[in-house]
């Protein structure tokens, strides 16, 4: 290599690395302007909440509050037998859902991720294959409405994803890779199938476990349109479904009221829609926050697929 | 395996406790079967009354249904139904919207996933990596009721963020809830941002897996970024994004129905652009309760989505690589 070839391939490493430092930078500019992007939401429904009526109707929605106000909340908390209501409905689908997913869930996987278990080709065959198709909603409202005639109970808010055949692949495959040694160890020590189930598989499971049960926690909180279906009694609303019957019956007022009807007086206020729909938020929000890193490595189970 | 060890070990021992021992085996096997059959039973038997047993709804796509009667009480019509659904412009309408959305989606999503992907990956080692990661994907945990408000916040007709910004720019805010060509894009960008963190997911850890020698001797040979991308990154997750392709069309037929019914509110001014044949089902089974109309509707989403499936996935096996199964099925 001459001199002058050193100097311009040590010149083209520079201009390189700068390049590469530029490079860099935009991308983590990008990527701020996404996330930022993200969070927007959130922050708009945030700061309606905490800007005074007046103001959001005048001003408008904003990223930070036209003139601060906690009237909205103040207002939902003088009067909050509705949203507890709807808060306990959540909590309890939402709890004792998750426990009976898992309960149901995390079984059938193991039973089915055993290589010497004789029914496994054809029992994964049955519940695999219900991947493929689906009858949809109307075979399913009408079983639901006509045959086992759950409407208006707890119980049609919490069958629904007690079975999630995606899930039981995931946890049958991640069962499956459990070390065989551990189980045919406790096997020659006389466990039987159901005490190694329930000592040595669950606890080695953990972290699959653990994220099926948070996508499940999610999937039941955030849950509406099996309200929107099958619940008429007030008393059962779920938060999600009482967010919408609100915003919905605003819409509605609104309409009658544009024609001259009605007083606008009784319809919710837009900045306790928003206080509302923070409240409805926060704890699935936090819940995805804590957990994160449970959903990360869903995704690398396949979660998502 | 221990118990071909046992009887190399036993081979003085008499042949009756051999004999015993040999049906003490087929005890604990048959045991075991049983506990495991019994572990599944639960799970099973939701599996067989809500994913089996509702197949046999199909039958209402046939019949004049009327509640008191029951499912097989209801009198057959023969395709009645179908000529009636496929009269009304309504539903196909819907199909019509379904597949042009979807593939809008599907287009925009993997194009906006495989971009976010490069960019994580550009930066991977960064700390600060995690925390985009988790910015990216929160949407996607928050209820399409809450989304629906965010939306209604920005673009609201009165006071909305989006009209407040035209307004002090001068120019007409625009009555978006009144406005349907306007949809499509503001649904695929609400697609988009609810999606594309977990979309960029399955991308990034295909991008992960290459060979970094291979990006290093491209540095060498003086290539880009840009070009490291196109001639390197791309080429290598193309089958993947193929497969990816292939599976999301195998679905264009299901909407999701939170994006359209919660997004919209539901609203009737809309429904020339925004109205789907999930969206359709629901009116037809719950606002107009024509059981029967929304389930020829339901039948021939089902029945087009289940050839769609099918047929996705045989390619897909067909264009997989042994050692990375992809196909569903």
């Amino acid at each position: 290599m001459t001199y002058s070839q050193r100097l311009r391939a040590q010149k083209r490493l520079d201009t390189d690395s700068l390049m590469n430092w530029l490079a860099r930078f935009s991308v983590h500019i990008v990527l701020i302007l996404l996330s930022l992007g993200c969070l927007l939401p959130l922050v708009l429904i945030i700061s309606a909440s905490f800007t005074d009526e007046i103001a959001l109707t005048r001003f408008g929605y904003n990223l930070i509050p036209a003139q601060f106000s906690t009237t909205a909340y103040e207002l939902i908390f003088r009067n909050p037998t509705v949203i507890l209501r709807a808060y306990a409905v959540t909590v309890f689908t939402t709890i004792f859902g998750t426990i009976s997913a898992l309960a149901l869930m995390a079984p059938l996987a193991y039973a089915l991720s055993r290589p010497d278990f004789i029914l496994r080709k054809p029992l994964s065959l049955f519940v695999f294959f219900t991947m493929l198709f689906s009858g949809g909603i109307v075979p399913y409202y009408i079983l639901m409405t006509q045959y086992l005639r759950v409407q208006n109970t707890l119980f049609a808010l919490i069958l629904p994803y007690l079975v999630v055949v995606y899930y039981v692949l995931i946890l049958r495959t991640y069962f499956a890779a459990l070390p065989a040694e551990l189980i045919d160890a406790a096997r020659v020590d006389g466990a039987g199938e159901f005490r190694i189930f329930i000592s040595i598989a669950l606890p080695l499971a953990k972290p699959a476990l653990a994220t099926i049960a948070l996508l499940t926690a999610l999937n039941y909180w955030n849950d509406w349109t099996t309200a929107l279906y099958f619940i008429r009694d007030s008393q059962l609303y779920p938060l999600q479904y009482m967010l919408y019957i609100i915003q919905s019956n605003a819409q509605a007022m609104q309409l009658q009221a544009s024609v001259g009807n009605i007083s606008v007086g009784e319809i919710p206020t837009q900045t306790a829609r928003m206080a509302m729909a923070v409240l409805a938020t926060g704890p699935a929000a936090l819940m995805f926050l804590i957990f994160q890193r449970y959903l990360v490595r869903g995704v690398t189970l396949g979660a998502f697929k | 395996m221990d118990t071909t060890l046992n009887q190399s070990n036993r081979t003085t021992s008499v042949a009756s406790s051999e004999r015993n021992r040999w049906a003490m085996i087929r005890g604990h096997k048959f045991r075991r079967n049983l506990v495991w059959l019994l572990m599944s039973l639960p799970a099973l038997l939701w599996i067989l009354v809500f994913k089996y047993l509702t197949l046999f709804g199909a039958w209402i796509a046939f019949t004049d249904f009327k509640v008191r009667r029951g499912v097989f009480g209801s009198d057959f019509v023969g395709l009645d139904n179908f000529r009636f659904l496929f009269a009304t412009d309504t539903a196909v309408r819907a199909t019509i919207n379904t597949i042009a959305l979807n593939l809008l989606f599907i287009s925009g999503g993997v194009i906006a996933s495989m971009l976010i992907a490069w960019l994580f990956y550009e930066i991977y080692t960064s700390r600060l990596t995690k925390f985009y990661q988790t910015m990216l994907l929160l949407p996607r945990f928050i209820s399409w009721v809450v989304v629906g408000y965010f939306v209604y916040a920005l673009l609201a007709t009165d006071n909305g963020l989006i009209n407040m910004l035209l307004r002090n720019f001068g120019l007409e805010p625009v009555s978006w809830y009144n406005t349907p060509q306007a949809w499509p894009l503001i649904l695929l960008l609400t697609s988009l941002w609810s999606g594309m963190g977990i979309g960029s997911l399955i991308y990034l850890s295909g991008m992960l897996a290459i060979d970094t020698q291979l990006f290093e001797a491209a540095r060498i040979d003086g290539a880009n970024k840009w070009q490291q991308f196109i001639y390197i990154t791309f080429p290598i997750i193309m089958p993947l994004l193929v497969i990816n392709l292939l599976l999301s069309l195998a679905f264009i037929l299901n909407a999701d129905f939170g994006l359209f019914f919660q997004v919209t509110r539901n609203q009737p001014l809309l429904y020339s652009t925004t109205d789907v044949l999930d969206t359709y089902i629901y009116r037809s089974l719950i606002v107009t309760q024509n059981v029967s109309m929304a389930a020829a509707a339901q039948f021939y989403q089902s029945i087009v989505g289940f050839v769609l499936v099918i047929f996705f996935n045989w390619i897909v096996r067909r264009i997989e690589r042994a050692d990375e199964p992809l196909a569903l099925f």
